[in-house]
Protein backbone atom coordinates (compact mmCIF):
# COMPACT_ATOMS: atom_id res chain seq x y z
CA UNK A 1 0.00 0.00 0.00
CA UNK A 2 2.88 2.48 -0.58
CA UNK A 3 1.44 3.66 -3.49
CA UNK A 4 2.34 7.54 -4.44
CA UNK A 5 -0.98 8.96 -4.41
CA UNK A 6 -3.68 6.40 -3.72
CA UNK A 7 -7.11 6.67 -5.68
CA UNK A 8 -9.03 7.53 -2.46
CA UNK A 9 -7.01 10.22 -0.71
CA UNK A 10 -8.52 13.42 -1.95
CA UNK A 11 -5.18 16.35 -3.15
CA UNK A 12 -5.66 18.26 0.28
CA UNK A 13 -4.32 15.34 3.07
CA UNK A 14 -1.30 14.26 3.31
CA UNK A 15 -1.90 10.59 3.97
CA UNK A 16 -5.12 8.64 4.32
CA UNK A 17 -4.70 8.64 7.73
CA UNK A 18 -4.51 12.25 7.96
CA UNK A 19 -7.41 12.04 5.83
CA UNK A 20 -9.49 9.53 7.85
CA UNK A 21 -8.32 11.56 11.05
CA UNK A 22 -9.88 14.89 9.30
CA UNK A 23 -13.46 13.12 8.43
CA UNK A 24 -13.20 11.26 12.07
CA UNK A 25 -13.07 15.11 13.92
CA UNK A 26 -15.42 16.47 11.92
CA UNK A 27 -17.95 14.14 12.38
CA UNK A 28 -17.35 14.73 16.23
CA UNK A 29 -17.50 18.46 16.02
CA UNK A 30 -21.17 17.66 14.43
CA UNK A 31 -22.08 15.55 17.44
CA UNK A 32 -20.63 17.83 20.02
CA UNK A 33 -23.67 20.38 18.90
CA UNK A 34 -25.75 17.54 18.43
CA UNK A 35 -24.99 16.33 22.49
CA UNK A 36 -25.73 20.33 23.11
CA UNK A 37 -29.08 20.29 21.10
CA UNK A 38 -30.17 17.35 23.10
CA UNK A 39 -28.83 18.29 25.96
CA UNK A 40 -30.98 21.30 25.96
CA UNK A 41 -34.19 19.05 26.31
CA UNK A 42 -32.41 17.00 28.93
CA UNK A 43 -31.96 20.70 30.64
CA UNK A 44 -36.10 21.39 30.23
CA UNK A 45 -36.84 17.67 31.23
CA UNK A 46 -34.60 17.94 34.52
CA UNK A 47 -36.39 21.75 35.68
CA UNK A 48 -40.34 20.75 35.12
CA UNK A 49 -39.31 17.12 36.79
CA UNK A 50 -37.65 19.01 39.73
CA UNK A 51 -40.78 21.26 39.67
CA UNK A 52 -43.29 18.62 40.14
CA UNK A 53 -41.81 15.27 40.55
CA UNK A 54 -44.68 13.35 41.23
CA UNK A 55 -46.81 14.62 38.18
CA UNK A 56 -43.60 12.73 36.29
CA UNK A 57 -43.52 9.63 38.32
CA UNK A 58 -47.87 9.44 37.10
CA UNK A 59 -47.34 10.13 33.69
CA UNK A 60 -44.24 8.08 33.50
CA UNK A 61 -46.29 5.06 35.00
CA UNK A 62 -48.87 5.28 31.66
CA UNK A 63 -45.67 4.42 29.28
CA UNK A 64 -44.81 0.92 28.10
CA UNK A 65 -42.24 -0.44 29.88
CA UNK A 66 -42.21 -3.41 27.84
CA UNK A 67 -42.70 -1.83 24.61
CA UNK A 68 -39.22 0.77 25.74
CA UNK A 69 -37.69 -2.49 26.48
CA UNK A 70 -38.09 -3.91 23.50
CA UNK A 71 -37.25 -1.34 22.00
CA UNK A 72 -34.13 -0.74 24.18
CA UNK A 73 -32.64 -3.60 23.18
CA UNK A 74 -33.10 -3.39 19.39
CA UNK A 75 -31.51 -0.18 19.56
CA UNK A 76 -28.37 -1.37 20.79
CA UNK A 77 -28.84 -4.98 18.58
CA UNK A 78 -28.58 -2.59 16.08
CA UNK A 79 -25.18 -0.68 17.37
CA UNK A 80 -23.62 -4.06 17.39
CA UNK A 81 -24.30 -4.99 13.65
CA UNK A 82 -23.60 -1.15 12.62
CA UNK A 83 -20.24 -1.56 14.68
CA UNK A 84 -19.89 -5.26 12.67
CA UNK A 85 -20.55 -3.24 9.33
CA UNK A 86 -17.56 -1.04 10.41
CA UNK A 87 -15.22 -3.96 11.12
CA UNK A 88 -16.46 -5.31 7.75
CA UNK A 89 -15.21 -2.61 6.10
CA UNK A 90 -12.05 -2.16 7.61
CA UNK A 91 -11.27 -5.99 6.54
CA UNK A 92 -12.93 -5.30 2.67
CA UNK A 93 -15.51 -7.83 3.05
CA UNK A 94 -17.79 -5.98 1.11
CA UNK A 95 -21.21 -9.13 1.21
CA UNK A 96 -20.23 -8.70 5.15
CA UNK A 97 -20.53 -5.11 5.02
CA UNK A 98 -23.90 -5.34 3.01
CA UNK A 99 -25.20 -7.60 4.86
CA UNK A 100 -24.43 -5.40 8.50
CA UNK A 101 -25.77 -2.07 7.08
CA UNK A 102 -28.80 -3.87 5.79
CA UNK A 103 -29.11 -5.45 9.09
CA UNK A 104 -28.82 -2.61 10.97
CA UNK A 105 -31.90 -0.99 8.75
CA UNK A 106 -33.86 -3.48 9.76
CA UNK A 107 -33.74 -3.19 12.91
CA UNK A 108 -34.01 0.36 13.09
CA UNK A 109 -37.12 0.57 10.91
CA UNK A 110 -38.10 -2.56 13.77
CA UNK A 111 -37.68 0.43 16.37
CA UNK A 112 -39.55 3.03 14.46
CA UNK A 113 -42.79 0.84 14.06
CA UNK A 114 -42.89 -0.31 17.36
CA UNK A 115 -42.22 3.67 18.79
CA UNK A 116 -45.45 3.95 15.77
CA UNK A 117 -47.64 1.95 18.32
CA UNK A 118 -46.76 3.40 21.18
CA UNK A 119 -47.59 6.28 19.74
CA UNK A 120 -50.59 5.67 18.67
CA UNK A 121 -51.92 3.86 21.74
CA UNK A 122 -50.82 6.97 23.41
CA UNK A 123 -53.34 8.68 20.93
CA UNK A 124 -56.17 6.63 22.01
CA UNK A 125 -55.31 7.03 25.83
CA UNK A 126 -56.01 10.14 25.31
CA UNK A 127 -52.33 11.45 26.81
CA UNK A 128 -51.13 14.02 23.69
CA UNK A 129 -50.53 16.82 25.12
CA UNK A 130 -53.44 19.24 23.79
CA UNK A 131 -57.70 19.90 24.34
CA UNK A 132 -58.05 16.45 23.92
CA UNK A 133 -55.33 15.97 26.76
CA UNK A 134 -57.19 13.27 29.80
CA UNK A 135 -54.89 11.99 32.39
CA UNK A 136 -56.53 8.96 34.00
CA UNK A 137 -55.45 9.94 37.66
CA UNK A 138 -57.37 12.94 38.46
CA UNK A 139 -55.36 14.12 41.44
CA UNK A 140 -52.59 14.52 38.62
CA UNK A 141 -54.91 15.98 35.40
CA UNK A 142 -53.22 18.05 33.59
CA UNK A 143 -50.02 18.19 35.33
CA UNK A 144 -48.87 15.09 33.63
CA UNK A 145 -49.31 17.26 30.16
CA UNK A 146 -45.75 18.86 30.84
CA UNK A 147 -44.31 15.47 30.96
CA UNK A 148 -46.39 14.32 27.35
CA UNK A 149 -44.82 16.97 26.01
CA UNK A 150 -41.25 16.47 26.79
CA UNK A 151 -42.00 12.66 25.84
CA UNK A 152 -43.27 13.47 22.55
CA UNK A 153 -40.45 16.45 22.14
CA UNK A 154 -37.96 14.13 23.27
CA UNK A 155 -38.51 10.94 21.74
CA UNK A 156 -40.04 12.58 18.88
CA UNK A 157 -36.63 14.35 18.33
CA UNK A 158 -34.75 10.88 18.60
CA UNK A 159 -37.37 9.30 16.34
CA UNK A 160 -36.69 11.84 13.70
CA UNK A 161 -32.57 11.62 14.37
CA UNK A 162 -33.23 7.42 13.83
CA UNK A 163 -35.35 8.54 10.30
CA UNK A 164 -32.67 10.28 9.00
CA UNK A 165 -29.98 7.97 9.75
CA UNK A 166 -32.06 5.79 7.85
CA UNK A 167 -32.24 7.75 4.89
CA UNK A 168 -27.95 8.03 5.45
CA UNK A 169 -28.03 4.06 5.48
CA UNK A 170 -30.04 3.70 2.33
CA UNK A 171 -28.04 6.23 1.00
CA UNK A 172 -24.46 4.13 1.59
CA UNK A 173 -25.82 0.98 0.62
CA UNK A 174 -25.22 1.72 -2.94
CA UNK A 175 -22.10 2.53 -2.95
CA UNK A 176 -21.42 -0.03 -0.46
CA UNK A 177 -23.24 -2.79 -2.41
CA UNK A 178 -20.87 -1.67 -5.81
CA UNK A 179 -17.67 -2.68 -3.30
CA UNK A 180 -16.29 1.14 -2.80
CA UNK A 181 -15.77 1.02 0.55
CA UNK A 182 -12.47 -1.19 1.85
CA UNK A 183 -9.33 -1.36 4.48
CA UNK A 184 -7.80 2.09 2.41
CA UNK A 185 -11.00 3.84 2.46
CA UNK A 186 -14.45 3.63 4.38
CA UNK A 187 -14.72 7.18 6.06
CA UNK A 188 -18.44 7.23 5.28
CA UNK A 189 -19.24 4.22 7.08
CA UNK A 190 -17.12 5.01 10.01
CA UNK A 191 -19.26 8.43 10.03
CA UNK A 192 -21.79 7.05 9.56
CA UNK A 193 -21.29 4.65 12.37
CA UNK A 194 -20.54 7.44 14.96
CA UNK A 195 -23.48 8.95 14.44
CA UNK A 196 -25.58 6.29 14.35
CA UNK A 197 -24.02 5.20 18.02
CA UNK A 198 -24.71 8.58 19.09
CA UNK A 199 -28.03 8.31 17.99
CA UNK A 200 -28.02 5.26 20.41
CA UNK A 201 -26.65 6.92 23.56
CA UNK A 202 -28.95 9.55 23.29
CA UNK A 203 -31.94 6.74 23.61
CA UNK A 204 -30.07 5.16 26.43
CA UNK A 205 -30.50 7.77 28.42
CA UNK A 206 -34.30 8.52 27.44
CA UNK A 207 -35.63 4.79 28.56
CA UNK A 208 -34.82 5.32 32.24
CA UNK A 209 -35.32 8.86 32.32
CA UNK A 210 -39.09 8.81 30.75
CA UNK A 211 -39.93 4.80 30.75
CA UNK A 212 -38.59 3.81 34.43
CA UNK A 213 -38.67 6.84 36.95
CA UNK A 214 -42.36 6.04 38.09
CA UNK A 215 -42.33 2.01 38.66
CA UNK A 216 -41.61 1.96 42.11
CA UNK A 217 -43.85 4.56 43.62
CA UNK A 218 -47.18 3.56 41.91
CA UNK A 219 -49.87 4.68 43.85
CA UNK A 220 -47.47 7.05 46.09
CA UNK A 221 -49.68 10.13 44.51
CA UNK B 1 -2.43 2.66 6.98
CA UNK B 2 -0.41 1.14 10.02
CA UNK B 3 -2.95 3.12 12.70
CA UNK B 4 -5.72 1.25 11.90
CA UNK B 5 -7.44 -0.53 14.59
CA UNK B 6 -9.55 -3.41 14.02
CA UNK B 7 -11.26 -4.07 17.03
CA UNK B 8 -12.09 -8.02 17.29
CA UNK B 9 -15.89 -9.57 16.85
CA UNK B 10 -15.31 -11.24 20.22
CA UNK B 11 -14.54 -7.33 22.11
CA UNK B 12 -18.02 -6.01 20.03
CA UNK B 13 -20.22 -8.97 21.12
CA UNK B 14 -18.84 -9.08 24.88
CA UNK B 15 -19.53 -4.73 24.71
CA UNK B 16 -23.23 -5.81 23.49
CA UNK B 17 -23.86 -8.54 26.16
CA UNK B 18 -22.43 -5.96 28.96
CA UNK B 19 -24.87 -3.25 27.84
CA UNK B 20 -27.57 -6.12 27.47
CA UNK B 21 -26.90 -6.93 31.44
CA UNK B 22 -26.70 -3.27 32.26
CA UNK B 23 -30.04 -2.91 30.64
CA UNK B 24 -31.40 -5.74 32.83
CA UNK B 25 -30.02 -4.57 36.02
CA UNK B 26 -31.76 -0.90 35.43
CA UNK B 27 -34.84 -2.42 34.76
CA UNK B 28 -34.84 -4.40 37.80
CA UNK B 29 -33.46 -1.69 40.12
CA UNK B 30 -36.53 0.52 39.07
CA UNK B 31 -39.06 -1.70 40.56
CA UNK B 32 -37.47 -1.79 43.61
CA UNK B 33 -37.97 1.42 45.77
CA UNK B 34 -34.60 2.85 47.44
CA UNK B 35 -35.13 6.41 47.59
CA UNK B 36 -33.08 8.73 46.23
CA UNK B 37 -30.53 5.86 45.49
CA UNK B 38 -32.64 5.06 42.16
CA UNK B 39 -32.28 8.14 40.67
CA UNK B 40 -28.43 7.68 40.98
CA UNK B 41 -28.25 3.86 40.16
CA UNK B 42 -30.42 4.31 36.89
CA UNK B 43 -28.01 7.85 35.85
CA UNK B 44 -24.96 5.61 36.38
CA UNK B 45 -25.68 2.72 35.04
CA UNK B 46 -27.07 5.24 31.75
CA UNK B 47 -23.68 6.85 32.05
CA UNK B 48 -21.59 3.56 32.25
CA UNK B 49 -23.54 2.15 29.22
CA UNK B 50 -23.09 5.01 26.90
CA UNK B 51 -18.96 5.49 27.83
CA UNK B 52 -18.82 1.71 27.01
CA UNK B 53 -20.80 2.74 23.53
CA UNK B 54 -18.35 5.60 23.05
CA UNK B 55 -14.95 4.14 23.87
CA UNK B 56 -15.56 0.63 22.05
CA UNK B 57 -18.10 1.25 19.46
CA UNK B 58 -17.20 4.86 18.35
CA UNK B 59 -13.48 3.76 19.04
CA UNK B 60 -12.51 6.41 20.65
CA UNK B 61 -10.39 4.45 22.93
CA UNK B 62 -8.17 3.48 19.72
CA UNK B 63 -8.33 6.40 18.32
CA UNK B 64 -5.52 9.79 18.04
CA UNK B 65 -5.99 11.87 21.18
CA UNK B 66 -7.07 14.53 19.29
CA UNK B 67 -10.65 12.55 19.28
CA UNK B 68 -11.22 11.95 23.01
CA UNK B 69 -10.46 15.68 23.65
CA UNK B 70 -13.29 16.63 21.27
CA UNK B 71 -15.43 13.72 22.69
CA UNK B 72 -14.51 14.86 26.48
CA UNK B 73 -14.89 18.88 25.55
CA UNK B 74 -18.37 18.84 24.29
CA UNK B 75 -19.88 16.56 27.42
CA UNK B 76 -17.71 19.25 29.34
CA UNK B 77 -20.10 22.10 26.87
CA UNK B 78 -23.02 20.06 28.71
CA UNK B 79 -22.10 20.33 32.19
CA UNK B 80 -21.71 23.92 31.72
CA UNK B 81 -25.05 23.75 30.64
CA UNK B 82 -26.00 22.05 33.16
CA UNK B 83 -24.39 23.80 36.00
CA UNK B 84 -25.12 27.52 35.09
CA UNK B 85 -29.23 26.17 34.48
CA UNK B 86 -29.20 24.85 37.78
CA UNK B 87 -26.89 27.34 39.88
CA UNK B 88 -29.49 30.50 38.19
CA UNK B 89 -32.57 28.15 39.35
CA UNK B 90 -31.06 26.80 42.79
CA UNK B 91 -30.25 30.87 43.42
CA UNK B 92 -33.12 32.81 42.35
CA UNK B 93 -34.94 32.60 46.14
CA UNK B 94 -31.79 33.67 47.83
CA UNK B 95 -31.99 37.76 46.70
CA UNK B 96 -35.87 37.89 47.31
CA UNK B 97 -36.80 37.17 43.72
CA UNK B 98 -39.43 34.63 44.22
CA UNK B 99 -39.39 30.79 43.89
CA UNK B 100 -37.68 29.51 40.77
CA UNK B 101 -41.25 28.97 39.15
CA UNK B 102 -42.57 32.10 40.70
CA UNK B 103 -45.34 31.10 42.80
Amino acid sequence: MSTAHPAALAHQFESLEQQKESATLGMWLFLAQEILFFGGLFMAYLLYRWRDPQAFAAGSHELDITLGLINTVILIASSLTMALAVHSAQLSRTKALVRWLVATGVLGTAFLVIKYFEYSAKWEHHLVPGPGFHFPEAAIGGRAEIFFSLYFAMTGMHALHMVVGLGLLGWLLVPAMKGKFNAEYHNPIECFGLYWHFVDIVWIFLFPLLYLIGRHYHGAT
Amino acid sequence: MSSLHVVSVKTYVAIFLALMVLTAITVAVAFVDLGPLNNIVMLGIAIAKATLVVLIFMHVRYSTRLIPLIAAGSFFWLLILFGITISDYLTRGWLGAGTPWGH
